[in-house]
């Protein structure tokens, strides 16, 4: 089994969905995550805040920092992931489809082999 | 049967199989080559089946290999071996095998460029020097997309199978486009000589090997037969001087009889599947243009019609248009390309430049062929451009 991260990506500025779309997004979403449980693919997922809630902490010389706002000011963000499961890749990209369907494009990354021993 | 020819022939059969038994592409080859350089030093003639006796050679040398070797991923691999002694021995390389090593280097995942150049490799044998010789692409940039896609389907678990049935609308298409590509840059390169024919002759392989192994998918057919009905035309495409001359001026009797009689009766069991896509239309065309002494041009127009309502691509716009001009004439067909557009590609002016030397617009047609001329990075269509370009003062056809 190998597992990979499914992350669900927006473009600021693109229009925000309606109330509708989005009672939609819950309704998909919530489907997808009862199906991926039920197949055993299901590890975790979540949806995120926007990214100006994002705090970032660094240590550098032993001394802790802490700054507002995401790591890189980007365009696009992270607004949720699953982690899943499954055999090989095209199993994890047949749940992306079904990902990007509700909510949009979906990167799909692999774990390191170290991290899923 | 000499050891080069083997290779060529054996290579990816072998590969494809030790992948399946060890679990790891790098791995197989190593393997194969292994037992190629074997078989170098020991045969004094080759064996009945020479392509058993690399596979369980290379597969001797693995397991060697892998008890030498004590990395993890060594032990598992070994293990997985371990494994599949229990099962029958393999008797040589397995057909399927071949199919899913196709699949997994067309995998829509890897980049376009990477599936080609890695299909070449894997299952043409092909060395990377040769690869980047026919792709007119730097060695190491070769190298690169090879290894990187190679490290993509072992870190993103690409799997080692053939799709299923309900798949293959997704997956078959990139199998086909791969073949059709390695082709066509063979057949018109886009530098040094026109035709490279190693390229071609690899890619109509593969595509018979594709359709032996997947005989009931018409569009498999499809591409094997317009393969092959193009390659027939070969012989008559350049001149004796090594200029390019024009289907209508090709001398019929150069083509190759035996791949027309294979490619037509290809396009007949197509249609008698019903079951029409764009590699089988194309194959249509091709085998219209070599029934008979000449083209029956309505006919072809009709397929490229039928074409287009299938795949409404620039392309085939600019191919129905030449057959436009056949049946309609050459004004009818210049109205058609008014508006497709494809930036960069020298053949689009070069059919407005021959459409208007036909309707006697000289001045219009030098500038188009000036047009086609800088944008052509081929030395003989170049060439072939420049002379229809001085013809202009001395029409060879009445418009």
């Amino acid at each position: 089994m190998k597992q990979y991260l499914l992350s669900v990506h927006v473009v600021e500025g693109a229009p925000t969905p309606s109330d509708e779309e989005t009672q939609i997004m819950f309704r998909e979403t919530g489907r997808i995550n009862d199906d991926m449980q039920a197949a055993g693919a299901w590890v975790f997922g979540g949806g995120l805040t926007s990214p100006d809630s994002a705090t970032v902490v660094r240590v550098e010389n032993g001394a802790t920092s802490m700054s507002d706002g995401p790591f890189v000011e980007t365009k696009e963000h992270i607004a949720g992931f699953w982690v899943i499961k499954c055999a090989d890749l095209d199993q994890a990209l047949a749940w992306a489809e079904r990902c990007a369907a509700a909510c949009g494009p979906i990167e799909v990354r692999p774990f390191d082999e170290l991290s899923q021993a | 049967m000499d050891l080069a020819s083997i290779y060529r022939a054996e290579y990816g059969r072998c590969v494809a199989t030790l992948a399946r038994i060890l679990g790891d592409i790098n791995l197989a080859e190593e393997a194969v080559q292994d037992a190629f350089t074997t078989a170098l030093q020991k045969w004094e003639s080759p064996p009945p089946n020479p392509g058993a006796w690399i596979v369980t050679t290379a597969r001797n040398r693995a397991v060697d290999r892998l008890r030498r070797e004590s990395t993890r991923e060594a032990r598992q691999a070994q293990a997985l071996l371990l494994h599949q002694q229990d099962e029958p021995q393999e008797v040589g390389p397995v057909k399927d095998d071949q199919l899913r090593l196709i699949f997994t280097c067309c995998h829509p995942a890897l980049a376009p460029d990477a599936r080609t150049a890695l299909t070449v490799r894997l299952l043409g044998g092909l060395e990377v020097p040769e690869i980047a010789r026919a792709y007119l692409v730097q060695e190491t940039t070769i190298a690169q997309r090879i290894v990187r896609a190679k490290k993509k389907i072992r870190d993103a678990g690409i799997p080692y199978r053939v799709p299923a049935e309900h798949e293959l609308p997704d997956r078959l298409p990139p199998v086909l486009t791969v073949l059709y590509l390695m082709f066509n840059e063979g057949y018109a390169s886009t530098a040094g000589p026109l035709i490279r024919t190693d390229l071609c002759a690899e890619a109509i392989r593969l595509a018979r090997e594709l359709a032996a192994l997947m005989p009931d998918e018409p569009e498999v057919l499809g591409l094997l037969a317009l393969l092959l009905l193009t390659e027939a035309r070969r012989p008559a495409r350049l001149g004796p001087t090594g200029g390019l001359v024009l289907l209508v001026d090709q001398d019929r009797s150069l083509w190759n009889r035996a791949l027309i009689v294979e490619g037509h009766d290809l396009v007949r069991r197509c249609l008698r599947r019903n079951r029409p896509g764009p590699y089988q239309i194309q194959a249509a065309i091709g085998a219209v243009h070599t029934d008979g002494a000449a083209t029956d041009w309505p006919q072809v127009l009709a397929l490229y019609d039928q074409l287009f309502a299938l795949a409404p691509t620039a392309i085939v716009a600019l191919n129905r248009a030449v057959a436009v001009a056949e049946v309609h004439g050459p004004a009818v067909a210049l109205a058609a390309l008014e508006d497709v557009d494809l930036p960069g590609y020298h053949r689009l002016p070069a059919t407005r430049a021959e459409l208007l030397a036909r309707l006697g617009r000289d001045r219009e047609a030098r500038a188009a062929y000036d047009q086609a001329i800088a944008l052509t990075s081929n030395e003989t269509e170049r060439a072939f451009l420049r002379t229809r370009r001085t013809e202009l003062t001395h029409p060879r056809r009445p418009s």
